[in-house]
């Protein structure tokens, strides 16, 4: 594909190779993400989401295929920089990424390595920390911030780096549901007004409705893809996979068990509402 | 075995620039075999609430009772208290610490003083309670095992100690779907099969909604809701206001109460929507034909 921002092409990875704990976590996966797109990646723990998420930036690489990030094979040191200055990383814990004794001097962190000029990084902390909605807090101490907060200044040292896709393992595992939603707003805006690409690791069923496309991974494999709709709908198929639906694609698929008609790709309280009381 | 707390407030760091008073003026009483969920969003005192329950943190003022004892009181044996009051923290498996399972399992009753005969039963037993095998697992290191394992490892060296109060802080953080189900299913076995106290402490208002009998709300330090879930979740609008959310379920039989389809407002689990759902549709159904 042409127009792929991120094309993984026959990846397998192979923990542990030639050791008795070897375990292929990845095992031919061909993906593209599109520029632009929203992807949810779904899958239970071993399933091989985190895995294929870390070669998006080559933090790991294929132990045969190839990853492509604009073009350039992330298996090549030369462009690997180039690689992580297109797709930064957010990852579960909070407590470990952030690297300053101020929030400012963190987002600057990215774009100082970078070899920006220092009027340049000025303007780029500023609109970053403003994309996050965290502009009155630049000169706070990361510490002090609540965990919703921290991975909202973490994502505003990605964007300080201007990439165009940013990677989310799990962002909201570790956060309170004020903290979630602060960090799934943050994310979606980026996504529809900065038309930033993401890919979002996620064990929540409900952070990955608003998804364009969402890959559920099953033992290195990826066993099911499409909208949330097509996805959500098979029902049975998820729970196989010891997935959960969300709580209102379950209730109309129980419902219709008990004989009534429902649509199958039924994702939230109001559209639940308005079949309900047609 | 019960826990009073009376008139309790604390003071993180008194007298310094950083002084922040976490919890003022609480009072509660969790009786012999309840089962309590406490919620709140970060920074509402829970946290601090509960290290109080055996004896972690000492009240700047007010009074804890555990089983009768009052732990302010000089010369209380905290030991005593601590084998009595198990506690899981958030994300216990960052506990682990033994080059086996036997042994991480195992170091909490042995220097609690149980004889070595009996340790072998005790590990067996905390174990089996999170489905875990120690003939499988007695010479496994603790760190080669899965994410969901490791956790139930660590809850196992607290069953080990064969409390009356298992205190869980958000013991299914992290956990995908089918970890989180493992881990609730074994509290609620637990439950019933030890006669326990259960105190557990989450922010997935599903899961408590189905597990707890009674639901403390904490809010800036302050206990703003107890009750049963029917009680509590009555209050959607005072809980979205303190940053906390109803069940989806609920939000869904309260719309469809003011559009006028169901009577009852007090449903926040998918079995009760699934089943009063289908009893008023059912009832259209008849009225049509």
């Amino acid at each position: 594909m042409a127009d792929a921002l991120i094309e993984f092409r026959n990846v397998n990875h192979i923990y542990g190779k030639g050791t008795q704990q070897e375990w292929d976590a990845l095992i031919d996966v061909s993906v593209s993400i599109r520029p632009g797109e929203f992807v949810a990646v779904l899958g239970h723990n071993g399933s091989g989401k985190s895995t294929l998420a870390k070669h998006a930036n080559a933090l790991l690489l294929p132990s045969s295929g190839c990853v492509l990030v604009d073009g350039m094979d992330t298996r090549d040191e030369e462009t690997v920089w180039d690689i992580r200055q297109r797709v930064g990383m957010v990852f579960q814990n909070p407590d470990n990424q952030l690297v300053a004794t101020t929030v400012e001097e963190d987002v600057a962190f990215g774009p100082e390595n970078l070899g920006v000029p220092s009027p340049e990084i000025r303007r780029r902390v500023d609109e970053a920390l403003l994309a996050v909605d965290m502009l009155e807090y630049r000169l706070h101490s990361p510490h002090q911030l609540s965990g919703g907060q921290k991975q909202r200044v973490a994502i505003a040292g990605m964007i300080a780096m201007r990439p165009k896709c940013i990677v989310l393992d799990e962002p909201t595992a570790m956060l309170d549901p004020v903290g979630r939603q602060e960090v799934m707003q943050t994310v979606r805006r980026l996504n529809e007004e900065e038309n930033i690409t993401v890919l979002h690791i996620t064990h929540y069923m409900d952070e990955a409705i608003f998804a364009d496309r969402i890959l559920v991974m099953e033992s290195g494999r990826i066993a099911l893809e499409g909208t949330p709709a097509q996805v959500f709908s098979q029902v049975d198929t998820l729970y196989k996979l010891q997935l959960d639906v969300p709580q209102m694609t379950a209730l109309a698929h129980r419902l219709n068990k008990r004989g009534f008609s429902l649509p199958a790709d039924t994702l939230t309280v109001d559209e639940l509402v308005n079949q309900l009381c047609q | 075995m019960s826990i009073t707390v009376e008139n309790l407030s604390y003071v993180y760091l008194p007298d310094t620039p950083m002084q922040k008073q976490a919890l003022f003026d609480v009072s509660v009483h969790i009786d012999d075999k309840e089962f309590v969920g406490i919620i709140g969003h970060t920074g509402s005192g829970k946290s601090t609430l509960i290290q109080h329950f055996n004896g972690l943190v000492k009240p700047t003022s007010g009074r804890v009772l555990v089983d009768g004892v009052d732990l302010t009181q000089k010369g209380v044996n905290l030991r005593a208290i601590r084998r009595k009051v198990g506690m899981v923290f958030q994300y216990p498996e960052h506990q682990l610490f033994g080059e086996t399972v036997f042994e991480d399992v195992a170091f909490g009753p042995k220097n609690s003083g149980v004889p070595d005969a009996a340790l072998e039963d005790r590990v067996r037993e905390g174990l089996a309670m999170v489905d875990l095998d120690l003939d499988v697992l007695r010479e496994r290191s603790p760190f080669e095992l899965s994410g969901g394992q490791k956790r139930r490892v660590a809850i196992a060296g607290v069953l080990a100690m064969k409390p009356a109060i298992l205190i869980l802080d958000e013991p299914t953080a992290g956990l995908d779907p089918r970890g989180r189900d493992e881990i609730l299913s074994q509290v609620q076995s637990l439950y019933q099969a030890w006669d326990l106290t259960v105190i557990l402490v989450t922010h997935s208002m599903e899961d408590i909604a189905r597990m707890a009998k009674r639901l403390i709300v904490m809010d800036h330090g302050r206990i703003a809701l107890d009750g049963t879930p029917q009680d509590v979740f009555s209050n959607a609008d005072k809980l979205r206001s303190m940053g906390l959310g109803v069940p989806q379920v609920t939000t869904l039989i309260h719309e469809l109460h003011r559009r006028g389809l169901v009577q009852r407002r007090d449903i926040f689990t998918l079995d009760e929507a699934e089943s009063e759902i289908t009893r008023v549709l059912e009832l259209k159904r008849h009225g049509n034909a």
